[in-house]
């Protein structure tokens, strides 16, 4: 694999949808999403959960076929190349589907062999994953009572047995600690740094800023906005929140009172967010009219905030 | 140092598919576990069988009837025996384990995202259970061989046929385990289908015992044709007409078995 590491600016795109929809019956899983991922570039798809992200990712994973629309993937088609395209894929599904009655290392071997990798080549790829999975030291610990982190960087190791060209990442982290969350990212941009394009999807606006250069933000099926995680935010959020907490079962009662302080103000069940350039100021002002909230903070506008702009509802819920 | 993953020797094949053999190495693997558990009892279930029922229940028979069709219960037995212990690896084979393989350990989905396609994981399988029925079937020869159950060479050829028989039945139950969202199908299967076949086939007694109506019923069945015809080879009874007759059947259930398979698989897993 000569390109890697050295992206060709004039390649064409890894990865390029047009119109793509995905429906089962009626439910209308993908409507219509235009999407172009690059080489060497880390691309996003973020969304609340049902958004249609994991349909996306499976149709690029060529076991979904598109209902309308095209798609290509390495510039070719799902629909009749698949097991070619699959053949330079790295697959990281949500649920992990590793055989927990092997050892890790086996784990590693009967995946390299179903991508017809000589047993030798799959016994030394094992070695170089396992170290770069930081597994080594329980290459021959079968996988049932691994940790979940453990359990998941095994699964990044696996889908990099045939040296993908693209590595599908289906919710890396969920359900992982703080702690088994960033070995992983940490993982992942090592992986970036090697030039590997990485696809993720994430309900996770950290996740998202952490990882992606590159985004789209997806509600309903459909592609709401998109671009960088700084653009993103500039375009839709201000530079601060300011976070206030009531003692009150309805946090609508206080919007009078907060009227004037900030851009904009969005109510949540347990608190008021006020979108404003300076936090500080607003928090002044609150202070001034002698308000009285239970709590209140400042912070930097993140992903979240562009996504409830964008459809008044909270990412994770 | 970063160099060092996608860069490496091995990093550089081009993959390819690993076809249905990388499936069934997969699951020989998986066996290597247990095969020293799955090993005693391959080799204990004959011996309780024709040691309990044939030389027990044999005794009995073979007194107060003088055998069955001429030969001792222990003869008549030992045949359908074998037919069924075949019918039971597969059948094991291809329930738990394929439903596990979609809904619980998920496995299949890790094969799917590969190049391998529904056609070669069903191949895949299948031919990792023939071993495996292969092997019931002989260690289950031998045993009964060395009780001095067996009367002619001809009994090597049961192997064979008993062993399409299993198979005939793995496919269907391979077919229906794939389709199902929870186990309780495969308790059905195991109570509804495996178990009357075992005991109304002709496995203990011929079905000529059973009242009229059943009688097609059981020429219907898998496991009578199995049965026939290797009690046919092993007592030397048999006819080429006959054991045409047996295989072609059973091949045909093979078949329809297999072709379901795929396709309920590739509904299964893609969608």
């Amino acid at each position: 694999m000569a390109g890697y590491g050295h992206p060709v600016p004039a390649s064409p795109p890894m990865i390029l949808a047009n119109g793509l929809v995905k429906a089962f019956g009626d439910f209308i899983a993908v409507d219509g999403i235009d999407v172009e991922v690059r080489q060497g570039e880390s691309f996003g798809f973020l969304g609340p959960n049902g958004a249609g992200k994991s349909s996306t990712m499976r149709m690029i994973g060529c076991v979904s076929p598109p209902t309308a629309g095209t798609l290509t993937v390495l510039g070719m088609d799902p629909r009749t190349q698949g097991p070619q395209i699959r053949a330079r894929l790295g697959v990281v599904p949500q649920r992990d589907s590793l055989d927990e009655e092997l050892t890790v290392e086996e784990n590693i071997w009967v995946y390299g062999r179903y991508f017809g990798l000589p047993r030798s080549v799959v016994k030394e790829r094992a070695r170089e994953l396992l170290a770069f999975a930081q597994l080594t030291d329980r290459a021959r610990s079968v996988v049932e009572p691994l940790s979940g982190g453990m359990k998941r960087r095994l699964t990044i190791a696996r889908a990099l047995v045939n040296t993908p060209q693209i590595l599908l990442l289906d919710e890396p982290t969920t359900g992982l600690d703080p702690q088994a969350r960033h070995a992983l990212w940490d993982r992942l941009f090592r992986l970036k740094r090697e030039g590997v394009t990485l696809v993720v999807t994430t309900h996770y606006m950290d996740e998202a800023e952490q990882l992606c250069d590159r985004l789209v933000v997806m509600d309903q099926g459909r592609i709401v906005a998109q671009g960088s995680p700084r653009e993103l935010i500039d375009r839709y959020s201000t530079r601060e929140v300011l976070e206030l907490r009531f003692d009150s079962d309805d946090h609508g009662d206080h919007l009078r009172s907060v009227d004037g302080i900030a851009d904009r103000v969005e109510v949540l069940p347990d608190r008021l967010l006020l979108y404003t350039r300076d936090g500080e100021a607003a928090h002044s002002e609150v202070i001034r009219r002698e308000l009285e909230p239970l709590s209140a903070l400042v912070r930097r506008s993140t992903l979240e905030d562009v996504f409830l702009h964008l459809t008044g509802r909270t990412l994770v819920d | 140092m970063t160099a060092q993953l996608l860069d490496t020797p091995t990093a550089r094949l081009v993959p390819a598919s690993g076809g249905w053999s990388s499936v069934t190495e997969h699951l020989l693997l998986q066996y290597r576990r247990v095969w020293f558990g799955s090993a005693i009892s391959t080799f204990l279930a004959p011996l309780l069988y024709l040691a309990g029922m044939g030389f027990g229940l044999g005794m009995l028979v073979d007194r107060t009837a003088g055998g069955i069709a001429g030969v001792s219960y222990v003869a008549f037995l030992a045949p359908g025996v074998l037919a069924v212990t075949a019918l039971q690896v597969a059948a094991g084979e291809t329930s738990f384990p394929v439903m596990g393989a979609i809904k619980w350990q998920r496995t299949y989905y890790g094969m799917i995202a590969t190049p391998l396609r529904p056609r070669e994981i069903v191949v895949g399988h299948q031919v990792y259970v023939l071993l495996r029925v292969t092997m019931a079937a002989t260690v289950f020869l031998g045993v009964a061989a060395a009780l001095g159950t067996v009367r002619s060479w001809w009994a090597l050829a049961a192997v064979p046929v008993t062993v399409l028989g299993g198979m005939a039945f793995a496919t269907c139950s391979y077919a229906w385990s794939a389709r199902l969202d929870n186990d309780r199908g495969l308790t059905l299967m195991f109570r509804f289908v495996v178990m009357p076949m075992t005991l109304f086939s002709g496995t203990f007694f011929p079905i000529e015992q059973l009242p009229g109506w059943l009688q097609p019923v059981a020429w219907a069945t898998p496991l009578w044709h199995a049965v026939d015809a290797s009690r046919a080879l092993s007592l030397g009874t048999a006819t080429a007409g006959g054991i045409l007759g047996h295989v072609g059947y059973l091949t045909a259930w093979l078949v329809a078995g297999l072709v379901l398979s795929v396709r309920i698989l590739q509904r299964r897993l893609v969608d």
